[in-house]
């Protein structure tokens, strides 16, 4: 597949290897900040890509992806609180609960359409919330802090943060690159036909409803996996994680990037983060900027930056 | 057997209370198909607004009177800014626009009030007691947000079902185009109904706040709840609204209650302390996915499209 | 007659007050183009809701091809042989032409759950849904968004999607709908060419097509069925002019 040379995909690739090179200029420079800033946004860029599978693919408007956060957070919080560190047990039990979880509350909320189905991923996302608060042996609200990292085999050190950005950029371009896969399969097409016009899919012969279970539970598996990495990188869980709020941060980065593109939740994350930490040196009140911002993102620019990007290429006369 | 009483009292007024702003929230649900989750920062404003202005008067019911004024004009504002440009927009747009002025006007309170939080001290008048029943005492205020919630669902339940203007609130929640094909000024019934909202909004904030708290962030935590309402009754109706904040605030009020001590009898006593809070909370949203499951349209959905 | 390919039986569905179909009988033969006209509010959409399965009667039996699909889901149906295509146009309008017809040849492959290999680049897929596309006269502009065609266009897209599926029925609310003069034509000469190959239930409002197409004609008038036949039978049966056709002649001649 030959890409053309537009503005949108020359500025994609400038990214992609910005964030490739990225340790390598903090040697250099020795600023640590920026990596450990990094680190958080290629976590969350992960988070952003899989709920970009539900939302921006699949039409469905999950208010309570970060649940799964707070989900594969703490299963590594947890295990490694009973003693137990291996990576090889830590990991997979994050997936696979996240997998229940995902299953459980998809199977509930997707007979439900439009407002009510936001609605109901949200009270759910809630109701764990609430419930992981109640674990005394775990922290309850003051959360739970992590004294050891996942242990693989040598020579993998999640200690190491350059590793360990390695690492977690793999996972992100691995993410990316299998979705982008999976959206375009036959699975894919069915998907978005159920997000384009359900009835109409069900008129031609798709069982809708299966194919968005199998999405919804996809993007909260992969979405766990970002929790473990979120709980290595803080060494510490909390409900926090998991607050219905933080699952607006998540929604606001993919529409921002740009819903429904491979890219877009990648460069929404980052933007949303930068700007954060840009904005929050100016004046600690930046959230002021970022709300109406926000509205005037829905209002004018529906297909984020990327969508703006894409827009330039017309401008440029590709 | 007072205690029971009691718990039952202040399930009735939290429900009523919830009623206000479930009741805001489903009549611009139901009627411009609005979702706004800037709901819950109507009613912080009011509550800031009350605490600020019944300090600066002097008064607890002055203070309250100014402030809905205050709540309606802001209300208002937002709709003829930002709401305007979001009806008949997808709902995902609502949540995501109206979840940026959320932003916006937790922000705006920090930056006009400081992080901390404001108090909103009771008029020697109503902070005492008052005897209901032989031998049992009830806070006065608490009586007094029943009473007044009763009479402004009364005054709903009047505006809604009796006046033109209730009727073209029904007209146009059943359809749109034909209310303003027959020459009624649409854009300034939906600015009324908005402000409507915000004012039940803003009440409901100012009346919790001698009990609960001011606090930034204070409504985020309530919307939920009052969207689960909204859900449970069914979207767009005001007896839905009521029958399930009445249902709500019964469910979480005596299992806040209760619910330690039953989880005392098996759980132990620090397990039964952090469990508590935490399954009492639960409480209410698994009602909602009982009730989705069993209705999914809500107790009264009004909708019929 | 042999066994009819459609049978409805005694249907019947209310909303609040209104009856939308009273006691409705109707048997359509395998190859036959059935046409179903009605004034206004006559009950013809309710019709084909109930028999694509969006809407549940509230009494009756419909058997399609001997089963009894009354209760049959949505998208099993289409399974069965039986498509729609609909008054009001739905379609993927994000996705190309080519996308959107493949879709409809994809629904009838097996499942989709298969999560690696391109659906564009699949010759399974794509084959069929250009041949549909040439079917009905649109392989020029496959690859286009849906959302650029022309409102005539998306009849015909319509029509492609239907057909897409292999079916052995068609189910037609009002395909002319919204068709100038020459579009009218093609359509009408499309849909002649499927006659022989398909069995179609036909909702219209254009009588020149009906009459043109039909083999047999059933009028509706709220949701009761007071006429059915030959098309010169139901030409002259006073009671349809009446209520009816009298005024859709005035208007044609007029």
């Amino acid at each position: 597949m030959t890409a053309p040379l537009t503005v949108r995909n020359i500025t994609i690739v400038a990214l992609l290897a910005g964030l490739v090179l990225l340790p390598v200029y903090v040697q250099i420079a020795g600023d640590r900040f920026v990596l450990t800033l990094f680190t958080r946004i290629v976590i969350l860029a992960l988070a952003a890509v899989s709920l970009n599978l539900i939302l921006g693919y699949g039409g469905m408007m999950s208010f309570g992806h970060a649940a799964y956060l707070g989900i594969g957070g703490y299963a590594v919080g947890m295990l490694a609180h009973e003693g137990i560190y291996s990576g090889f047990v830590q990991w997979p039990v994050a997936l696979a609960a996240s997998a229940l979880f995902a299953l459980t509350i998809g199977a509930l909320s997707l007979r439900a359409r439009g407002v009510y189905f936001i609605m109901i991923t949200l009270a759910f996302a809630q109701m764990a919330y609430y419930l992981i608060s109640g674990f005394a042996r775990y922290g309850g609200d003051d959360g739970l802090t992590i004294y050891k990292r996942s242990q693989f085999f040598e020579p993998i050190n999640l200690s190491n943060k350059a590793q360990f950005y390695y690492i977690c950029l793999a996972l992100l371009f691995a993410s990316i690159y299998l979705i982008w896969r999976l959206v375009n399969s036959r699975f894919g097409l069915a998907v978005q036909g159920a997000r384009s016009n359900d009835t109409r899919m069900r008129a031609i012969g798709f069982p809708t409803y299966r194919y968005r279970l199998v999405c919804f539970v996809i993007a909260g598996t992969l979405c766990g996996l970002a929790g473990a990495l979120l709980a290595n990188f803080n060494d510490f869980v909390s409900p926090s994680m998991m607050y219905w709020t933080r699952s607006g941060d998540l929604i606001i980065m993919v529409v921002l990037g740009g819903m429904g593109s491979p890219f877009g939740p990648l460069i929404g994350a980052v933007a949303l983060l930068v700007l954060e930490e840009a904005l929050s040196g100016i004046t600690e009140y930046w959230q002021i900027i970022l709300g109406p911002l926000l509205l005037l993102v829905v209002l004018f620019a529906r297909g984020g930056i990327d969508g703006l990007l894409m827009k330039a290429r017309a401008k440029v006369g590709q | 057997m007072t205690l029971f009483i009691e718990q039952c009292l202040n399930g009735l007024q939290f429900g009523l209370l919830l009623f206000l702003l479930a009741a805001g929230l489903t009549l611009v649900f139901g009627i411009m198909d609005l979702v706004n989750l800037a709901h819950g920062s109507l009613y912080m404003v009011g509550a800031y607004f009350a605490a600020t202005l019944a300090a600066w008067t002097g008064s607890f019911v002055l203070g309250a009177v100014l402030a809905l004024i205050a709540t309606l004009v802001v209300g208002m504002a937002v709709e003829v800014i930002a709401m305007r440009r979001l009806y008949g927009r997808d709902h995902l747009d609502h949540v995501l626009g109206t979840f940026g002025l959320i932003l916006f006007f937790d922000e705006s309170v920090r930056l006009i009030w400081g992080p901390a939080g404001l108090s909103l001290p009771l008029p020697p008048w109503l902070n005492t007691s008052v005897q209901i029943l032989p031998g049992v005492q009830y806070s006065a205020y608490r009586l007094a947000i029943i009473v007044v919630t009763l009479v402004v669902a009364a005054f709903l339940y009047v505006l809604v079902m009796r006046t033109r203007i209730g009727m073209l609130i029904r007209a146009g929640a059943s359809n749109r185009e034909m209310v303003g094909a027959l020459g009624v000024n649409i854009k300034l019934l939906y600015t009324l109904v908005f402000g409507l909202g915000a004012v039940l909004a803003g009440l409901a904030g100012l009346m919790q706040a001698p009990i609960l708290t001011v606090q930034i962030g204070m409504g985020e935590n309530i919307l939920i709840l009052a969207f689960v309402i909204t859900v449970i009754g069914g979207i767009g109706s005001i007896r839905g609204a009521l029958v399930a904040a009445l249902l709500v605030g019964f469910i979480d009020t005596l299992g806040r209650s209760y619910l330690p001590d039953l989880l005392r009898m098996v759980l132990s006593q620090e397990a039964a302390a952090t469990a508590a809070p935490a399954l009492s909370s639960m409480l209410i949203y698994l009602l909602m996915a009982v009730v989705l499951v069993v209705k999914p349209e809500g107790l009264f959905s009004a909708s019929h499209k | 007659m042999s066994e009819p390919l459609l049978r409805i039986e005694n249907l019947a569905k209310r909303f609040g007050g209104i009856v939308a179909t009273d006691d409705l009988s109707l048997d359509i033969a395998p190859g036959e183009l059935h046409a179903v006209i009605g004034p206004n509010g006559a009950g013809k959409t309710t019709l084909i809701a109930q028999l694509s399965g969006q809407l549940t009667p509230d009494s009756g039996r419909i058997h399609f091809a001997g089963h009894d699909i009354t209760a049959l889901p949505v998208y099993k149906r289409s399974h069965l042989g039986l498509a729609r295509s609909f008054q009001i146009t739905s379609l993927f309008l994000d996705l190309s032409m080519l996308d959107n017809v493949a879709l409809a040849v994809q629904a009838h492959a097996g499942h989709s759950f298969h999560f690696w290999r391109d659906a564009r680049a699949q010759p399974e897929l794509r084959e069929p849904a250009r041949a549909a596309l040439a079917h009905v006269g649109l392989s020029a502009r496959a690859d286009l968004p849906a959302s650029l065609l022309s409102h005539g266009e998306h009849r015909q897209l319509e029509l492609a999607m239907a057909l897409a599926g292999s079916p052995r029925m068609l189910l037609l609310d009002e395909p002319m709908a919204g068709l100038g003069p020459e579009e009218s034509l093609a359509m009408v000469a499309t849909l002649r060419g499927l006659k022989r190959e398909l069995t179609i239930l036909l909702v219209e409002h254009d009588m020149e097509a009906v009459f043109a197409l039909a083999d047999r004609i059933t009028v509706l008038v709220y949701g009761r069925v007071i006429a059915s036949g030959a098309p010169e039978d139901i030409r002259a049966n006073a009671q349809v002019r009446d209520a009816y056709l009298g005024e859709a002649e005035d208007a044609q001649n007029g």
